[in-house]
């Protein structure tokens, strides 16, 4: 297998890994816990390396796993003393931890290759000269096998804990109600996340795993409405935002890491603008033809309101009507003619009237959205 | 001991309490708004700046960076705003794309630069990770004059900024421009944040943002003493981890200031009057002493539960002595738990249980009766 | 006729709209000074939105709102407002006295700081909602009905000729209830003007001499004893509101 090859699967199957979870946290509003965990977790790995002295020991994701739900409880700690706002006890916690984490490589490991830089960044390219070697045969680069495994766990997680994870995310309460434990599914969706994240370290780094957890959700969240369909639109953003992020890198020679999370931007921009239903293109469209359609309904409930009183004359006389509903003449003009056209009013010299499908349609509006 | 004899280290102390003053300051604001991780996702969105404005501008001097990252940093705050008000994606994944995905996009321009021959390039990193060793004079003065500006903002703004943090509809309704000072104030903050990146790094900038305020907040019950004593914290915290960090071998600055600040933190989460969570056993542990309180207590709160839609009805002090035993002091135990805010007097003379009593009586009931609430 | 009478408050055709969809049509009200008025209708009906946009803290899409005959936009300092109380975060570290004192910002100015003036002011306030004894507490040790004085004192403090009160009697005890009514007439013996959003259809004619029922449209404003019918009030919050079946006239 090429490098390259080598290094875009990795990317895909990290991605993937990534998101699945990630359709959790955004749902559950509790995104930023992944950047939490993902800073939080370095001192359970020195920890475990120091037991260790082997970076690549599995004794590093438990480690990780493990640190990842202490941090999730001690942010829980801090909300049940009622002394602190959610927000603020995320922010509290992480920090200190990965502090701990920082200070522990500085002083006892600070000749060997932990380094904090690759915790945030990871590299990426380096990941095929580290080759996964089992009884003298190459099988693959190392990051492949792990993130692979690591896929492969989650997805068995989603899989076996499937009606528990949804009904927790959709409707905690019932799911209490029902007997779902909500601590036991949090924390194995911590533990998830957790190991997720150190998987990922070494190849693309706490940011992009931050990226890669949220971004291609949310984008999906922006596509979909059903909560199966979420998942798998995540995960397919997430491998194309790696296989573009890839493409980027290649072409421009920069981080691949970096790029995959620019990738990640683009793709929820995308989503951002030209989602059907949900883009910002299609609300403008809606808005201004909504906005025509209010502005008739406006002006038909305007001249019932008026027409057969005292005011008749002066309220509903064409030149004026800008002046009452306060448009601009332009305006006005727009919708009288729109009304005019659907024959929802007619003119008797120089006051407007309300047909009887005006009329009706007033009634209907009104009537329709006071309930 | 000559401490500040050290000229990095009298630099260092100096950058560390000008940034520890602006971020408990501002922090505060942002803690009690609930925009704590808005400093994480801002320290985050300002890589890409940072490295534009060396890239445009060629130069490495401190004002330019810090403007390039406070740009991108506010920009990165509008980002949040558009996407939080015109789509239905929730406010923390929208602070979590932004502090990615900028965070990202600046990643692929340092890397595109560091292939460029010119080796000027080298130490905008000490942005990402915060080199407090690597800070010169110029750093420091840029910092003190930007720190000071934007206290001094905060100071000629406080009582619009207090009413706008507390209740921005009565704001609105006294005439202050809501929007533009909630737009001011971000932007005190975006620049608190920028000071300290050299100092902390990206990681760390939410801790500085976030623990002096929730340090401060336990202590004080009004606003002003409690964005002082943040300040006082965060200055506290800067120099002396700034201090330990020089005289203990292999000690980075960054982390070291925010494990102090942590620590003020947890000893300010136990041992805060009224509040804190030692204090809350103690209390139990002296009404437990004072066998006159509790059970004055009790007996408000079972009359409480006569009247459920009506919290505020009061029951008259005789009430309470058929209650209690004959030589039960009632009277001094009543005004002793009002002095707690465990008690209140009510309209018409009579006695009942605050909401905060309310919460001890029943944490006392589910104490008693053997399980955890 | 086209004399325009200054009206306390006067609204004309607002409509008012979120995300299209409308949640005030074409109201036309007149408040005349001195009056005690109160807003009635069901949930969803507007109440608390046509409150706002009398302060300015929504758009309108169509109409205008005029404060004494002049724009909204240059009548500032004119109401007093009460918000519900379930929309401030009472955990703010502030005492009593700070909060009250906030009512006189708008005229301290910009950059000055609160005298003993206005703290002496603020203390008048509190002894007219009887929580003088409470100056000094923060604000989360309070109950219900003493975070509604503390409200009120903070719209006394402003001394505007038009106070407006969002559901001031929801979830307080009766004395409570009893001096903020109190306050209220003394307000409108000196002339000014009152407007309540009220829940309590049971007290509408104790407490005001105005009422709008509103329910999307105006379903009709006026004098209690004219307009607070039964009629009306099956018109409001029976359900159905046709457009011809509204009469809408307002005025008094």
């Amino acid at each position: 297998m090429n490098p390259e090859l080598q290094i875009v699967l990795i990317a895909v199957v990290t991605a993937v890994a990534a998101a699945l979870p990630g359709t959790y946290l955004v749902l559950r509003r509790t995104a930023l816990v992944s950047d939490a965990i993902s800073h939080a977790i370095l001192p359970g790995i020195v920890v475990a390396f120091f037991l260790t002295h082997d970076l690549n020991s599995p004794l590093l994701l438990v480690a990780a796993a493990a640190t990842g739900v202490l941090t999730v409880f001690l942010i829980e700690s801090l909300l049940r003393s009622r002394l602190v706002p959610e927000d603020a006890s995320i922010g509290l916690v992480f920090p200190a931890l990965f502090s701990i984490g920082v200070i522990l490589i500085s002083r006892y490991a600070g000749d060997v290759h932990l380094d904090t830089d690759s915790v945030l960044l990871g590299e990426l390219a380096l990941a095929p000269f580290d080759q996964m070697v089992i009884g003298g045969a190459e099988l693959g680069p190392r990051a492949l096998w792990t993130m692979g495994t690591i896929l492969l766990l989650n997805l068995l997680l989603i899989g076996l804990a499937w009606k528990e994870l949804k009904l927790a995310t959709i409707d905690p309460g019932l799911a209490a109600l029902l007997g779902f434990s909500p601590v036991a599914i949090h924390y194995s969706l911590m533990a998830m996340v957790s190991i997720t994240a150190v998987g990922a370290f070494d190849a693309v780094g706490s940011i992009l795993v931050v990226a890669l957890m949220i971004a291609p959700p949310a984008t999906a969240y922006l596509v979909v409405d059903r909560f199966a369909p979420m998942l798998w639109v995540g995960a397919a953003v997430a491998a194309t935002s790696a296989i573009l992020g890839y493409a980027l890198a290649f072409a421009l020679d920069v981080s691949i890491a970096g790029s995959m999370a620019a990738a990640c931007g683009i793709l929820f921009t995308v989503a951002l603008l030209v989602a059907p239903r949900r883009g910002l293109v299609a609300q403008a469209r809606r808005r201004s033809s909504q906005r025509l359609e209010l502005g008739v309904r406006m002006l038909l409930v305007h001249l019932l309101h008026h027409q057969e009183t005292e005011s008749e004359a002066e309220e509903c006389q064409v030149p004026s009507l800008h002046r009452h509903l306060r448009w601009s003449e332009a305006r006005t003009r727009q919708v009288v003619r729109e009304a005019e056209a659907r024959e929802l009013v007619s003119r008797a010299g120089d006051l407007l009237y309300a047909t009887s499908e005006g009329g009706s349609l007033a009634d209907v509006a009104v009537v329709g959205e006071s309930e | 001991m000559d401490l500040f004899g050290d000229y990095t280290l009298r630099l260092v102390a100096l950058g560390s309490a000008v940034l520890g003053a602006t971020s408990g300051a501002l922090g505060s604001f942002a803690y009690l708004r609930r925009q704590s991780l808005l400093g994480d996702a801002v320290s985050h969105a300002a890589l890409p700046g940072i490295v534009l404005a060396f890239m445009l501008t060629g130069s490495k001097a401190p004002l330019v960076l810090m403007l390039g990252a406070g740009l991108a940093g506010w920009i990165g705050t509008l980002a949040v705003q558009v996407v939080v008000r015109r789509s239905r994606v929730p406010y923390d994944s929208a602070l979590g794309i932004v502090l990615a995905v900028f965070f990202g996009v600046g990643l692929v321009l340092l890397t595109h630069i560091q292939k460029l021959p010119n080796a000027a390039q080298a130490g905008l990193e000490s942005f990402l990770f915060g080199q407090a060793a690597s800070l010169l004079r110029r750093d420091v003065v840029t910092m003190a004059v930007l720190g000071a500006a934007a206290l001094v903002i905060l100071l000629l703004l406080w009582k619009e900024f207090k009413v706008l943090s507390f209740d921005p509809d009565f704001a609105a309704g006294l005439g202050l421009p809501v929007r533009r000072l909630d737009g001011v104030l971000t932007l005190l903050l975006v620049v608190a944040i920028i000071i300290g990146l050299q100092t902390v790094g990206v990681v760390l900038m939410s801790a500085m943002i976030v623990a002096p305020g929730a340090a401060a907040r336990q202590w004080s019950r009004r606003l002003a003493p409690m964005v002082a004593m943040a300040a006082a914290i965060g200055i506290f915290s800067g120099v002396t981890g700034s201090i330990f960090s020089s005289y203990l071998p292999r000690l980075p600055t960054g982390p070291t200031i925010v494990l102090v600040l942590s620590a003020i933190f947890v000893i300010s989460l136990f041992m805060a009057p009224h509040r804190g969570l030692l204090w809350r056993s103690l209390r139990f542990g002296v009404l437990r002493t004072a066998p006159d309180l509790d059970p004055v207590l009790m007996h408000l709160y079972a009359l409480s539960h006569q009247h459920p839609d009506d919290p505020e009805h009061g029951h008259s002090v005789a009430v309470i002595r058929t209650m209690s035993p004959p030589e039960a002091k009632v009277d001094a135990a009543l005004e002793r738990l009002a002095d707690r805010g465990l008690a209140q007097r009510t309209a018409v003379g009579g006695w009942a249980p605050t909401p905060i009593g309310r919460r001890e009586a029943q944490r006392i009931l589910d104490r008693e009766a053997g399980e955890g609430s | 006729m086209n004399e325009r009478q200054d009206w306390a408050l006067e609204v004309e055709d607002l409509t008012v709209a979120y995300a299209d969809k409308p949640v005030l049509w074409d109201i036309d009200l007149q408040v005349p000074e001195g009056v005690k008025m109160a807003i009635i209708g069901p949930n969803g009906a507007g109440k608390s939105t046509l409150v706002k946009a009398a302060m300015g803290l929504v758009k309108p899409v169509a109409g205008e709102v005029r404060i004494f005959g002049r724009s909204r936009e240059r009548a500032e300092g004119q109401i007093a407002y009460v918000p519900q109380r379930a929309t401030l975060s009472w955990d703010f570290p502030t005492d009593v006295i700070d909060v009250v004192t906030m009512g006189t910002y708008g005229r301290v100015g910009w950059f000055r700081r609160c005298g003993s003036a206005e703290k002496e002011e603020a203390m008048a306030a509190l002894e007219q909602v009887g929580m003088t004894d409470f100056a000094r507490r923060p604000i989360a040790a309070l109950s219900g009905g003493q975070q509604q004085r503390v409200l009120l004192a903070r719209a006394l403090v402003q001394d505007a000729p038009i106070y407006i009160l969002d559901e001031p009697f929801q979830g307080v005890d009766a004395p409570t209830e009893r001096a903020i009514i109190e306050v209220l007439d003394e307000l409108a013996d000196i002339g000014k003007t009152i407007i309540v959003v009220h829940h309590d259809l049971q007290t509408i004619t104790e407490y005001f001499n105005a009422v709008l029922l509103l329910n999307v449209r105006a379903i009709d404003s006026g004098l209690v004893e004219e307009v607070f019918t039964e009629e009306n009030l099956r018109l409001t919050f029976g359900g159905r509101v046709g457009v011809l079946a509204a009469s809408g006239a307002g005025g008094l």
